[in-house]
């Protein structure tokens, strides 16, 4: 029965494999990337062989903590989990739970991160291949590792699954993914500076780590060979124990879980609360802004970019503090100007068919445009208003707070304009509604990476003016300059705006209908 | 040709993708008051034509004509007098079910307090007030087409026109739905539904056109068309492809 569950597996992989040469491509990248991480982590074991074994029980026991770790957080967050053998499909196949538990365990190494993790805990063995005993306990160890790896893994995604079957929760975890994607950059500076100021910690970190069952199984190796065999009995205790614990749970949730599927539903709400329908002007452009503006904050492919914005000065002031020159911090304005205004630029493509009730009930083009422009206005403004003004707080530099004031507000308000142009022509390949912002869309790359890279370079040269006056002022050092522009950042910026809202929306009057069947295509 | 007493008059629709033509010249008179079903089998053109009608898909040849207002000249005019509720297409499915009948009641430049009370019954005689703050994203499928029915009834248009009104809703809330569109229809209303099924549209309908291959087939009163047999009788009969019941015989060897 266990072969069997493998030998499914292995032909579901190469099935998936057989569909399309892609496939076979991605995995070949996949593959390789992994061998990278792989070779390098066995390379690195191999050379702690020859390290005092302080520092090499150190390295294997952090690094086996953190895989544990991540065998349990990753797939739940990125909903990345692999359920080619989701159990929910072997309900009616009456699988004996012992046979089922461990032919799934022994399938999850099958793939890519399973045989990565394992290829690198056996590097440990490697690593204590000084002497029999201590390479013994490094091979229980790995083994026993790994497999608590799996079932951890399991362990979380089946105690979650009925979660992560809610709508909520894949809205929530996708825009939460975004925080630590877009902090990468700092955080593993951060963790590299704390690592070689303060070697003493981890190693006490560590000593620590290995009472626990996180990171038990992994210290076997080191605790033999440094001769501390009575730690070592018990360690090797409590590793077995949470593997044993780890999959008297998953069978206890596997148990459940086969008789009651996940229930994707959510509670009846009573009407009565229209939200921002009520309080904007109740106009067809007001009612679009309403629109807009609760889809900013409900659906995640709008709502991951805001979570965005607030980052973007911790990443630039931590570039700053890199070189101790703050002078990056005040491209923090202009920058999220052009996000902000930017990310209107699909919004026909990120309504998808839904843009039908909007052909159906006749708006004039010129309403929608505006509606959708004010809707992302509302909001930017004053962000863009905060963090232009913010980074002067650091560095005091209040010279050029004028021209980068105007500058922002240009770059914001020529933004929209051009967004509202371009979104009522050219559809882009987005995530479809309801998917999640990570997803790849489906639709034409080619058009999308034209149009984006087209109309930043329209963009480019529609703010040429502001970003001259900016110029001019470095130059001269003359301020002057910089009053200006905070005269004629705004009051082009307004102009553009007014065009770009008229054009784009003569446009989707001619259009509405093409428009309409090219998001179609994607739906 | 189109008179005050035509709600709908298509001339000559043809639209073409690629290679296929999916419509092929249809023309129809559908007379103001009258509740007309379009029928034909899967992939016969009937949501190509409604879409071409409404001012949804532009045809490649062909015009429509709303009481007097032609849909692909005045779109915005022929837009006021249609309710559309195409088929296929997702809603703002991230309002709540209130909200986005209340949107498409603003978006046809309508005053607040008029859409809030029609909302309110319209929520009501669809069955949908219980669930009236809770998000489409997580209604079921019929729930699904009935607040899209609601969003195309708004704004009281003078006619509707409605593709597969009926499919994946429950037998009570079908029931109503009739009702609703029957009283709409005594009191001068137009319907056009297209529909897969014969006997509905048999029972409900007073007109009836057979659409097949993107060409009309029959057209006129149910009576008419289905000239004593029964409408589905009738729809083989003109449509054709039944294959042959001969075979499969192992399936009665169990």
């Amino acid at each position: 029965m266990v072969a069997h569950l493998l030998r499914l597996k292995l032909t579901l992989l190469r099935n998936g494999l057989k569909r399309s040469p892609w496939q076979l491509v991605g995995l070949a990248f996949g593959g390789l990337y992994a061998l990278g991480i792989v070779g390098m982590c066995v390379v690195l074991l191999v050379l702690l062989r020859q390290e005092d074994p302080g520092l090499a029980q150190t390295v294997v026991v952090l690094g086996g903590s953190a895989a544990l770790l991540g065998w349990g957080i990753v797939p739940v967050v990125a909903s990345a989990v692999d359920m080619t053998l989701d159990p929910a499909r072997f309900t009616t196949s009456a699988v004996p739970m012992p046979q089922l538990l461990a032919g799934l365990a022994l399938g999850g190494l099958i793939g890519l991160p399973g045989l990565a993790t394992l290829l690198v805990a056996l590097g440990t063995v490697v690593t204590w291949t000084r002497g029999v005993l201590p390479a013994a306990g490094a091979l229980v160890g790995a083994l026993l590792g790994v497999l608590t790896c799996v079932v951890f893994s399991r362990v979380v995604t089946t105690a979650t699954a009925s979660l992560a079957a809610s709508r909520r929760f894949k809205d929530v975890s996708g825009i939460a993914f975004m925080v630590p994607l877009v902090l990468l950059g700092p955080i593993t500076a951060g963790i590299f500076q704390g690592m070689a100021g303060s070697g003493a910690f981890l190693s006490e970190l560590a000593g620590r780590i290995s009472w626990t069952p996180l990171g038990a199984a992994w210290s076997l190796g080191g605790d033999l060979e440094r001769g501390h065999v009575g730690p070592a009995g018990l360690k090797l205790l409590i590793a077995v124990a949470t593997l044993a614990v780890l999959s008297w749970c998953w069978k206890l949730l596997l148990e459940r879980a086969l008789v009651t599927p996940p229930f994707a539903g959510s509670s009846r709400r009573k009407g009565g609360r229209l939200g921002l329908f009520a309080l904007l002007p109740g106009t067809p452009a007001g009612a679009i802004t309403a629109r807009a503006l609760t889809y900013w904050f409900r659906d995640p492919r709008y709502s991951g970019s805001l979570v965005v914005i607030p980052l973007l000065p911790v990443v630039l002031a931590f570039q700053g503090s890199q070189t101790n020159d703050y002078g990056v911090l005040m491209i923090t304005g202009p920058l999220t100007a052009f996000l902000l205004a930017w990310s209107i630029s699909g919004d026909v493509s990120y309504d998808n068919t839904a843009f039908a009730l909007h052909l159906a009930a006749g708006v004039r083009g010129v309403h929608d445009r505006l509606g959708r422009a004010l809707a992302c206005l509302s909001f930017a403004l004053p962000t863009v208003l905060v963090l232009a003004s913010v980074p002067f707080f650091i560095t005091r530099d209040w010279a050029w707070w004028p021209s980068i004031l105007g500058i922002s507000v240009g770059v914001l308000l020529t933004g929209l304009g051009l967004s509202s142009v371009v979104s009522a022509r050219y559809t882009i390949a987005v995530p479809l509604p309801g998917d999640s912002p990570f997803k790849k869309p489906p639709g034409n790359v080619g058009q999308t990476l034209a149009v984006q890279f087209g109309g930043m370079g329209v963009l480019l040269v529609l703010v040429l003016p502001e970003a001259g006056l900016v110029l001019a002022q470095v130059l001269t050092g003359d301020p002057l300059f910089g009053w200006i522009n905070l005269v004629l950042g705004p009051v082009l910026g307004t102009a553009l705006f007014i065009v770009g809202v008229r054009v784009g929306g003569r446009w989707l009057d001619a259009r509405g209908p093409e428009l309409l069947a090219q998001v179609t295509v994607n739906r | 040709m189109s008179t005050p007493l035509t709600a709908l008059s298509i001339r000559g629709l043809a639209k073409r993708f690629g290679t296929k033509i999916a419509v092929d010249g249809i023309s129809l008179d559908v007379p103001a008051g009258s509740f007309f079903g379009i029928v034909g089998p899967n992939g016969a053109g009937k949501t190509t034509t409604l879409s071409m009608a409404t001012g949804l898909l532009r045809p490649d040849f062909g015009t429509a004509v709303v009481h007097g207002v032609d849909v692909w000249a005045q779109p915005l005019e022929a837009k006021k007098l249609m309710g559309i509720l195409p088929d296929g297409v997702r809603l703002f499915d991230r309002l709540s079910g209130e909200q986005l009948v209340t949107y498409a009641g603003l978006l046809r430049g309508m005053d607040r307090a008029v859409v809030a009370a029609r909302v309110g019954e319209l929520l009501a005689a669809l069955d949908l007030s219980q669930d009236a703050g809770t998000l489409v994203v997580d209604y079921s499928a019929g729930m699904t087409k009935k607040i899209a029915l609601a969003s195309a009834l708004i704004h009281a248009p003078k006619v509707l026109v409605l593709d597969e009104p009926f499919e994946s809703v429950d037998p009570v809330s079908a029931a109503n739905i009739r009702d609703i569109l029957e009283r709409y229809v005594a009191t001068g209303g137009t319907v056009i539904v297209s529909s897969h099924v014969m006997d509905l549209v048999q029972r409900m309908c007073d007109h009836v056109a057979v659409i097949a291959g993107g060409r009309i087939l029959a057209a006129g009163t149910v009576d008419q068309v289905r000239a004593g047999a029964s409408l589905e009788e009738r729809f083989v009969q003109l449509v054709g492809g039944r294959s042959q019941t001969e075979g499969l015989e192992w399936l009665r060897t169990f």
